[in-house]
């Protein structure tokens, strides 16, 4: 189908015959609303904002009241319904494709644009003008145009805040091209260098106060017209690909080929170039096509570099960005921008570069279409499921092979909007020097080896889950089978680019797991799971706080901690424990403490603890709940029982939306409810609010303390918390195994997974009990 | 202790009994020792009383008769040659008495006679070595000697072959050491040492530039004024050069465009720092111009870029926004994107040489403009010196330069121009008169083609003579002839 001739064309003309895949590309579109556009050389960015409807499982309490009696009946009637509902999410869509598309795109959408109350599309770019005639007949929509640089800073503003792991240094050769960076609280000021034809350098210092402070007529334009006059090449990657295979030293002069050596009483190195082009002054000689590439490459990077330095340095800012076409995914000039700039300033500025930098300019359109949304006002979250990764088979990137294969390429991105603004836990010690992930597997090999074999593996468990939940629903088999080919499409993806969406860790796994999930429509696989464990949980209840209540302080205090453990072991998520509890589902809370260490434990702070017990009690804690039924009902809140009689508060965090068999706040809200019928000192607790349930914002069976809720640190604040709990192998070990926090902090949890456990040197159903208080001096300021 | 020095240098009968004792050991350190880290420590005490010295200098130049006898006395041997060894070529300076007595001629050895009729004999050396016979300075009277001065050069490659010369010839019977500069003096110095025992008395350039810069204003007394700006700069109706005091320099930026750029800052005569520099320098312009015209001469190059519009090959912001991008305060006709148009095909089909080779210069003098005021504002400094062979008859980049400057910072930076702005290697001297201050007196002999003059900046009996000429190389690249001729008594 792809003759030569054929994509010669295409590479000049609008091509029209192309088919795109209409279940992968523009998606939801029949609900969109709000488009940008932003059409820059060669390629355009769409981006418009959609309601995605999807099924939610929502539990409700029955009505008790009508049988006349708070207590539960032993009846096998369950303690709560579970309904399936539609609900409707909003997500922003961003499409990048190449300007050959464009008629085919602008048709496409045309045919399935359903809702047209949209008068306006929003456009940027180069492009926008050239093509405004065609935007305006082919979708009846008046094109608006909106200032390049202001789309850019909106743009990168929006992705700064909202997409962990956005930002990321390169570093060619190192185990890990790509070294992402922990979003910092405060994204501000910072310096951003957009290479397109010319450099504009601004200076950003907060979400509406930018200045260009300046710019550079040396740029990418100059790389490619003047690579097109010495090389007669026209394609601006062709003379990247040339670059990439060229020797600089054959065509500049470098100070050794001055001095013979380094220039050492000015600290120059041999290798430094001393004049760029400075041999191609004399000799008569041919040089090859690719030397003077690479020699421009250098000599334009660094300059660019230089100066980029040069205004940082006068405006004293450490964090720079790069973008622009010159940058835009392509290692050559990463590369060479990063060895300048390590030059320039040896070491102590780092050039970064973004994940999503091609879509700045359209995300920054369509914010500025989308005021009146208040986009600004929520928080946003990356939707694995829905975007193409980091140097994915975008049309920047792979000319060659583009070309080889005629087929329509695309790069997606897909923003969902969290139903809740997220912010970072207060009693994080240093919020910007924060990692969640324990283990950051784009540079462990070992373990993500393992880790994505062992997700790979467990698929088939999963899709046979996500079935079983949806029995009465006969299409349901057909739905789990596209989510395994997609999310083990993700899982290839990873294998040879681990750094596709940001650092890659078990929690990324676990959530794009999620994702995809949701995406066909399995919102809750675990809904009746849940449900039943937490109903069989309930009746075991009183006679566990009864026998709990006969022991002395010292047993009871052991025993409560061994309960919050064993509690733990019951677990779909990890492998061992799914086998276990499928062969035999009588495995019992009694016999889950049977397996688990004796002390000492791997980790083991008990003895901190109890004597930390022997004290004064806590003011309020916070805890990070973990999974459904025993767990939570015969671990957790006996445990926050004991809290409430010392008189500590107690606040209890549990997801906001469904993630594995981990209670959801709604679920919570119910199980509290029942527990607190049953015991007075719950129902008292939960009266004079001295026991509150917040969600934590999350889906995740991992946690991010700098993505919480924003309620639940208001609570955390106004209670004056000084203990924070952190249950599970998903939150304690996952992550925040290392995170600090500026009170007291317990996390536990029992290792479900043999490699990992034998990593920390312990062995499966090891114990992980931390106890830890920060330093004095850290606990005061 | 420096005071005695000078005092010593102040009295003449005194100077002869100095070197009678100290004169031997002296030499030895020099010639053995030229680099060592005790040597540059003396120098860097002694270089602190510069301006009294000056003023000596003035007084000492009345006893002619003195000198004459002094000059006979002291006079060094033959041959009498330097050399420059740049990146690409070697310049090499030789002077030939033309005042030889029978008795001389009796007494010359035979390698001393060889190398004289070998070096004035020919016009080319080889296929590449050429004497620049229009260059040549018939006529000059050195160290009470009448003689000619020969420039003679050829490519840096081919020293190899020169250095076997040197060895057939037997340089190193004559026990002279060379004195060189340029990157090939390091480059090189095993060589000569290994190839034709020749000992190498390396000078590094920038660490003397500073002083070179501040040495030839104060020098120049006669004539229109050393240093010089373009006033209105804005205007090309009004723009017109203007002296400029240099009295108090400090700070300054000095900007020396080479073939690549070294940017230093200079806060009183010791005390200076390279703050950066850039490889888009006169290499480059000259680089790319010979690929992109198929010039092959700095000349050439400049003459095309008068003829050239820039415009054409340049995108502007006009080209981007029809006209200001007043959003962010840029006029219609700065240059948005350096060679931006050439992007398109059919804007490549369409521009001459002399286009490109007007938008090389405008990049590369923009370039170093924009930099060059980063740096003066990271550094607070206001005055900016532009010196280097790069500049030498293109007023074009001086004018740009200046322009740029005024214009980005808004009236804030000046940019300053040297009439004798390649005379900064005078400072060759200085780095010389600092090491030896203490013992030997120094003669500066200075050729400056601008003005076309051989002037004595300093007149004094001396043993070790530094003779400084610069020239054009007409023929290839705008070239600095330096050469630093060294005697050592035996």
């Amino acid at each position: 189908m792809a003759t030569p001739g054929g994509t010669d064309r295409a590479s000049h003309s609008l091509d029209k015959s192309i088919t795109l895949p209409p279940d992968e590309i523009f998606r939801n579109l029949e609900n969109a609303k709000r488009f940008a556009i932003d059409i820059g050389g060669s390629l355009t960015k769409l981006a418009y904002y959609s309601t995605v409807q999807h099924k939610v499982a929502k539990v409700r309490s029955f009505d008790h009241t009508a049988k006349g009696g708070i207590q539960h009946d032993s009846d096998g009637e369950p303690l709560y319904e579970i309904s399936v509902q539609e609900e409707i999410t909003a997500r922003l869509h961003f499409i990048k494709f190449e300007n050959t598309y464009i008629e085919t795109c602008l048709d496409f959408i045309k045919d399935h644009l359903v809702n047209t109350e949209t008068k306006v599309i929003k456009a940027t770019g180069g492009g926008a003008y050239k093509f405004k005639d065609l935007i305006e007949k082919k979708l009846k929509l008046k094109v608006d145009k909106e200032d390049e640089m202001t789309c850019l800073i909106k743009g990168c503003n929006f992705v700064l805040r909202n997409i962990p792991h956005e930002a990321f240094v390169y570093a060619k050769h190192a185990d890990s091209e790509f070294r992402f960076q922990n979003t910092h609280p405060d994204i501000f000021p910072y310096l951003l260098v957009n290479i397109g034809s010319g450099v504009s350098i601004v200076k950003v210092e907060s979400e509406d106060k930018y200045e260009r402070i300046g710019g550079s007529s040396i740029g990418g334009g100059t790389f490619w017209g003047l690579g097109a006059l010495l090389t007669k090449t026209k394609r601006f990657d062709e003379l990247l690909q040339l670059a990439s295979k060229g020797q600089h030293t054959n065509v500049d002069m470098l100070v050794k080929d001055i001095y013979g050596g380094a220039y050492g009483s000015l600290g120059l190195t041999g290798d430094l170039i001393a004049s760029s082009f400075g041999k191609s002054a004399t000799a008569d000689k041919e040089f090859s096509k690719e030397d003077m590439a690479k020699s421009l490459l250098h000599m334009i990077s660094n300059d660019i570099g230089q100066l980029a330095c040069l205004y940082a340095k006068l405006h004293n800012l450490t964090r720079v960005y790069f973008g622009g076409f010159f940058i835009r995914g392509h290692p050559v000039t990463m590369h060479t921008i990063t060895y300048s700039i390590n030059f320039f300033t040896k070491g102590e500025v780092q050039a970064l570069f973004l994940r999503h930098e091609g879509y700045l300019g359209a995300i920054g359109a369509f914010l500025k279409g989308a005021e009146e949304d208040n986009p600004n006002q929520y928080s946003w979250g990356e939707n694995y499921a829905g975007s193409s990764g980091l140097m994915s088979v975008s049309p920047d990137l792979n000319p060659m092979q583009r070309a080889r294969s005629g087929t329509f390429l695309f790069d997606m991105l897909e923003m969902d909007r969290l139903e809740r603004q997220l912010v970072n836990l207060p009693l994080l010690q240093d919020p910007s020097s924060y990692i969640p992930d324990t283990v950051d597997l784009t540079e462990d090999a070992l373990a993500r080896e393992y880790w994505l074999y062992c997700f790979e593996e467990a698929l088939d468990g999963v899709v046979k889950r996500a079935v079983a939940s949806q029995k009465d629903q006969p299409e349901a088999a057909e739905r789990a089978e596209k989510f395994r080919q997609k999310y083990r499409h993700k899982l290839q993806t990873l294998r040879h680019q681990p750094f596709a969406y940001g650092s890659l860790t078990v929690r990324s796994l676990l959530d794009t797991r999620e994702h995809c999930l949701n995406e066909f429509n399995f919102p809750d696989p675990y809904s009746k799971i849940k449900q039943r464990e937490n109903d069989m949980a309930l009746k075991y209840y009183q006679k566990v706080v009864k026998s709990l209540e006969e022991l002395s302080w010292d047993q009871r205090q052991f025993a409560l901690v061994r309960g919050l453990l064993a509690g733990n072991v019951f677990d779909w998520g990890a492998k061992a424990v799914s086998d276990v509890l499928e062969s035999d589902p009588e495995f019992g809370f009694e016999e889950a403490k049977h397996q688990l260490q004796e002390r000492p434990w791997l980790v083991d702070a008990y003895s901190q603890w109890i004597e930390r017990l022997k004290g004064p009690p806590h003011k309020c804690a916070l805890f990070f709940v973990d999974n459904s039924g025993m767990d939570i009902i015969l671990g957790v809140f006996p445990f926050v029982r004991e809290l409430l009689i010392r008189g500590t508060e107690v606040v209890l965090a549990s997801n906001s939306g469904p993630a594995l068999n981990d209670v959801t706040n709604s679920e919570l809200l119910i199980v509290t409810e029942r527990i607190a019928a049953m015991d007075p000192v719950i129902q008292a607790a939960v009266k004079d609010d001295r026991l509150t349930l917040v969600q934590s914002g999350s889906s995740s069976p991992c946690l991010d303390l700098s993505r919480l809720d924003k309620v639940l640190a208001t609570v955390v604040r106004e209670r004056g918390t000084d203990l924070v709990i952190i249950e599970g192998m998903g939150r304690a070990i996952h992550t925040n195994y290392y995170a600090m926090l500026s009170c007291e902090s317990l996390k536990l949890a029992v290792i479900k997974n043999s490699w990992l456990a034998e990593r920390l040197g312990g062995k499966i159903f090891s114990v992980v009990f931390k106890y830890e208080v920060p330093s004095k001096t850290q606990g005061q300021h | 202790m420096e005071l005695n020095g000078y005092h010593c240098d102040g009295e003449g009968c005194g100077e002869a009994e100095d070197e009678d004792t100290t004169g031997p050991m002296q030499v030895r350190s020099v010639v053995e020792a030229p680099c060592s880290l005790a040597a540059a420590e003396s120098m860097e005490k002694a270089a602190a009383g510069g301006p009294a010295h000056r003023e000596r200098r003035i007084s000492n130049s009345t006893s002619a008769r003195q000198r004459t006898d002094s000059l006979r006395k002291n006079r060094p041997p033959f041959p009498w040659f330097g050399m420059d060894i740049g990146g690409t070529l070697v310049k090499l300076v030789y002077f030939e008495p033309k005042d030889i007595t029978a008795e001389e001629e009796l007494e010359e050895v035979e390698s001393l006679k060889s190398i004289r009729r070998y070096l004035t004999s020919h016009t080319a050396y080889g296929k590449t070595g050429i004497r620049d016979v229009h260059l040549e300075l018939p006529d000059l009277t050195l160290w009470g000697r009448r003689g000619c001065m020969h420039f003679i050069r050829f490519p840096t490659h081919e020293l190899p072959a020169f250095l076997q010369m040197g060895r057939d010839k037997h340089f190193s019977s004559l026990h002279t050491t060379l004195c060189a500069t340029g990157g090939g003096a390091y480059k090189f110095e095993a060589d000569f040492r290994t190839m034709a025992n020749l000992q190498l008395l390396k000078l590094d350039e920038l660490d003397c530039l500073i002083k070179g810069v501040l040495y030839i204003d104060s020098v120049v007394s006669v004539g229109p004024p050393e240093c010089y700006y373009y006033e209105n700069p804005t205007d090309p109706e009004r723009c017109q050069q203007k002296a400029y005091n240099l009295e108090n320099p400090y700070p300054l930026l000095l900007v020396n465009i080479g073939s690549g750029v070294s940017i230093l800052a200079v806060y009183s005569k010791d005390n200076y720092k390279r703050v950066t520099g850039t490889s888009l320098g006169g290499g480059t312009f000259l680089g790319l111009c010979c690929l992109l015209t198929g010039c092959s001469t700095f000349e050439d190059a400049l003459e095309m870029a008068s003829k050239g519009e820039s415009t054409r090959v340049d995108k502007l912001v006009r080209d981007i926004y029809g006209g200001d991008y007043e959003r962010f305060g840029l006029p219609g006709w700065a240059v948005a994107s350096s060679f931006g148009n050439m992007m398109c095909k059919e804007k490549r089909d369409s521009v001459s040489k002399e286009d490109l080779a007007r938008a090389t210069l405008v990049t590369i003098t923009n370039n170093i403009g924009s930099i060059t005021r980063m740096c003066a504002l990271n550094e607070n400094i206001e005055r900016v010196v532009f010196v280097g062979n790069f500049l030498r008859v293109n007023t074009l980049s001086m004018k740009l330069l200046a322009y740029a400057l005024d214009y980005w910072s808004k009236g804030q930076l000046k940019a300053l121009f040297l009439r004798h702005e390649v005379c900064v290697c005078v400072c060759l001297c200085f780095k010389l008169i600092s090491k030896a201050r203490q013992w030997f007196s120094v003669l500066v002999l200075e050729y400056c083609p601008t003005c076309c003059s051989v002037f004595p900046a300093l007149t004094h009996p001396f043993q070790l003579m530094v003779l400084l000429i610069i020239s054009l190389d007409g023929s290839d690249v705008i070239q600095i002839w330096r050469a630093v001729l060294l005697w050592n008594q035996e």
